[in-house]
């Protein structure tokens, strides 16, 4: 494939990807979060057709810290903004504009103030690529073709063979008693 | 769905017996007698600054009645579902415009001292071309209009959705949301005009298209400000659980800071303009609010009433505590004031730059007085929330991802 798949590490031959089961709908799914999240696993992931809501709660998600991205980034571009238009009028190419010194400040604040968006919105869309690890062209739970659902009507749970919680047997019946309508193992591909 | 079945209780949407909230339109309304009665006195001193502080509270209240008034039309011209268990406040809130009339009596009577263009032996030329707007019964005859206006929206959507809490009719909530838009439209023609006649005529040699859309700017972080602070003070009295959640603090608080950087985008434009041509008759205007002792004013506005709250206001876990937004309010509602100030007094020149009187004071207790007294008259003659209006559920469910 070429890209790394940074989220899987390198696991000895014949060891599983992990565990994949669906749920019937968004309520189910968000009750089984519940009972995994408690169950203290750390690797695992919901997979849903849309957005539901709460269920970073229910997976006891952190908040994200794309937030502070956004503002280093933002605050980057509004900085640079002014810093280069100050270069520009007073040391590269210093003019007088309708008799107004050279740093005339207010003249600056409309690129300043878009810059700082921009660099922010930059910093928002490629650090949301960058947390989500994308693009990521491939990914072990597309060898199941129910997962395929996933973007249909299907609400699935994975968990991670690597999670130090992980037993076949054990997280499957979690799994099945959380309310899965189906549970198989992926194989690591 | 997330958390199963809530069970709300629908006392809820009732002031408590013995609550203070209850006495709110008797406390406003000692608080109106004693701060216009100090007010009249202090006036036998000082006539004009007495118009002039008079002038400063009218706005001001006015402003976050007007503030929302606009609430309720944008929340029905957007179908909102969120917002509609703070609609009702807001509905008191902009029903407090109709008793404000009483508090215009003063501005008009005040006519001569506050606006130089009603001194027709000193009109320049310039001024004698304005007069078919700038003239006393012109500007007595729209400030009823405005009025008129004003009390028929605030009237007609208040009544609508108090008749609903009895009826549950769906047909009042369509019938609604097809007027806001026209009422949005009425709205914004009468604000505009208002703050054109009310505070831009103050210097009637100076005009600026984007005036009415400043005041409105200050007219919402005013609202927003207020209506979070209500929200807190009725939770804290023991109402509105189940009903006013966190996510609608959030909400509020999130719309505050929006129309905080909105504030701040048309003060800047309108200064950015008139800053870059630079053509006398406009910066005039500017000249004295960066004289006089003004400008130190002019600074603390752009650093307190926008870049510190910018700041502080910016994470969500600020919005989303009511004694963070509650402080944060306060401090937007004593900034508003302080921008009206710095928009009506430099006008004053007698006074000589900048400084608050006793009648600053006196005048804000008597008109915030009126005010309150008229918003608890409101708010304790029906439930605290639209008890049927037919997207009550979805507010009441509603959460921010």
């Amino acid at each position: 494939m070429g890209l790394p798949l940074p989220m899987v590490p390198q696991l000895p031959d014949g060891k599983s990807f992990g565990l994949l089961a669906r749920f019937k709908d968004a309520q189910a799914i968000y009750r089984a979060c519940e009972k995994v999240r408690d169950a203290g696993y750390t690797r695992w992931d919901s997979h849903s057709p849309f957005p539901v809501h709460g269920l970073d709660k229910a997976m006891g998600l952190k908040a994200s810290k794309l937030p502070w991205v956004v503002l280093t980034t933002g605050l980057t571009g509004a900085t640079g903004g002014m810093l280069l238009q100050y270069w520009v009028a007073v040391h590269a190419y210093p003019l007088i504009i309708s008799g107004k010194p050279l740093f005339s400040w207010p003249a600056f604040v409309p690129v300043t103030f878009e810059l700082g968006v921009l660099f922010g919105a930059l910093g928002a869309v490629f650090g949301m690529f960058a947390f989500n690890q994308l693009p990521m062209l491939f990914h072990p739970l597309f060898s199941s073709r129910s997962f395929e659902a996933a973007t249909d009507d299907g609400f699935f749970i994975s968990i991670e063979s690597w999670d130090p919680e992980y037993d076949e047997a054990r997280s499957s019946a979690l799994l099945r008693e959380a309310g899965a309508i189906a549970v198989e193992v992926v194989e690591n591909r | 769905m997330s958390h199963g079945p809530r069970i709300i209780d629908a006392s809820q949407m009732n002031l408590p017996a013995g609550s203070l909230w209850r006495r709110l339109p008797l406390i406003g309304a000692v608080a109106a007698v004693i701060g216009i009665a100090t007010s009249l006195v202090l006036r036998g001193n000082d006539e004009k600054q007495f118009f002039y502080s008079w002038l400063v509270a009218f706005l001001y209240f006015m402003s976050v009645g007007l503030g929302a008034l606009f609430f309720v039309l944008i929340q029905y011209a957007t179908k909102s579902g969120w917002g509609i268990v703070v609609r009702r406040l807001a509905e008191n809130t902009a029903a407090a415009l109709t008793v404000m009339v009483l508090a215009f009596i003063p501005v008009c009577l005040g006519l001569t001292r506050l606006y130089s263009w009603t001194d027709a032996a000193h009109l320049d030329a310039i001024l004698q071309g304005k007069t078919w707007w700038l003239n006393s019964s012109r500007f007595l005859v729209f400030g009823l209009i405005y009025f008129g206006v004003w009390a028929f929206l605030a009237w007609w959507f208040r009544s609508g959705s108090v008749k609903q809490d009895e009826t549950g009719d769906t047909d009042l909530t369509r019938r609604r949301v097809k007027w806001a838009g026209p009422g949005i439209i009425l709205f914004a023609l009468t604000t505009t005009l208002a703050s054109f006649d009310w505070a831009m005529s103050l210097e009637p040699h100076w005009y600026s298209t984007i005036f009415g859309v400043y005041y409105f700017s200050g007219s919402l972080v005013g609202v927003f400000a207020f209506l979070s602070l209500v929200v807190i003070g009725l939770r804290r009295a023991g109402c509105l659980e189940g009903f006013v959640t966190t996510e609608h603090l959030h909400d509020l608080g999130k719309l505050l800071y929006a129309f905080i950087v909105f504030w701040a985008y048309i003060g800047f434009s309108q200064f950015f303009l008139i800053w870059y041509a630079n053509i006398p008759e406009e910066t005039e205007w500017y000249l004295e609010r960066l004289a006089h002792g003004w400008k130190p004013v002019t600074v603390f506005l752009a650093v307190f009433h926008f870049a510190l709250p910018f700041f502080l206001l910016m994470s969500r876990h600020v919005k989303r505590k009511s004694l963070t937004l509650g402080l944060a309010s306060a401090w937007m509602l004593v900034m508003h004031f302080i921008d009206l100030h710095w928009l009506v007094m430099p006008s004053f020149e007698e006074k000589g730059g900048f400084g608050f009187a006793v009648l600053d004071v006196t005048t804000m207790l008597g008109v915030g007085g009126l005010f309150l007294a008229a918003f608890g008259f409101f708010l304790t003659r029906a439930k605290l929330v639209p008890a049927k209006d037919p997207r009550l559920i979805e507010s009441i469910t509603f959460e921010n991802f």
